[in-house]
């Protein structure tokens, strides 16, 4: 069985908010309806962080910065026509070192990174 | 903001739940992406963004100080792309 298991091509899912949710339900005991609000209710806190410009430090997983581009001149690709792009906020995710050592297979504590 | 800011604000809007358990919601969700990433899946959350890993090349890096040449190792590193109605929200101001 586990020669099977590393014979098949390994295919990534997807884990969406009803995951979350689940993980919730299970480890907390809450309905399913309060732990679906809860999620909402965490990602909306960060947005609202966000979007007042205020960036969200989340320990040992990683940072969501907001950051300022200027104007610059954009090309539509198709018709070469030069266009404007306005000056706008994007947000950035910055992985922490216990994160990037995670996804590499580490332990956060062997450093490396 | 950092976590226990957040912590204190969810608390804040659900007086009936306890601080402990609100912390514990909080590092569930984030583990769960985590793991998600962990296992080179991707994490799909509407309106806020995906979480994925990209894979980055083995390359000749250099020490910029001593401009020795180092070598750094193929390795997978995290990605996160903002959600359309987020990248909005950030504008609207």
């Amino acid at each position: 069985m586990l020669d099977k298991k590393i014979a098949e091509p390994q295919v990534s899912e997807t884990v969406t908010k009803a995951d979350l949710v689940r993980a919730i339900f299970l480890k907390l005991g809450l309905s399913r309806r309060e732990s679906a609000d809860l999620v909402e209710m965490v990602l909306e806190e960060i947005s609202q962080s966000l979007t007042r410009q205020e960036n969200v430090k989340l320990s040992s997983f990683g940072t969501f910065e907001v950051r300022h581009k200027s104007q610059r001149i954009g090309r539509n690709p198709k018709t070469g026509i030069e266009v404007p792009i306005r000056p706008r906020r994007v947000m950035v995710f910055k992985p922490s070192n216990v994160l990037k050592a995670r996804v590499n297979g580490l332990d956060h504590r062997s450093g490396g990174f | 903001m950092i976590k226990s800011e957040l912590v204190k604000q969810i608390c804040n809007r659900n007086p009936h739940i306890y601080q402990r358990d609100v912390e514990k919601i909080v590092n569930t969700i984030l583990d769960e992406i985590t793991d998600a990433l962990a296992r080179g899946d991707r994490v799909e959350l509407r309106g806020f963004g995906a979480f994925s890993v990209k894979q980055r090349n083995a390359r000749i890096g250099r020490n910029p100080k001593t401009g020795e040449n180092v070598d750094v190792s193929k390795k997978v590193a995290p990605y996160f792309k903002t959600g359309k109605e987020l990248r909005d929200r950030l504008n609207q101001a």
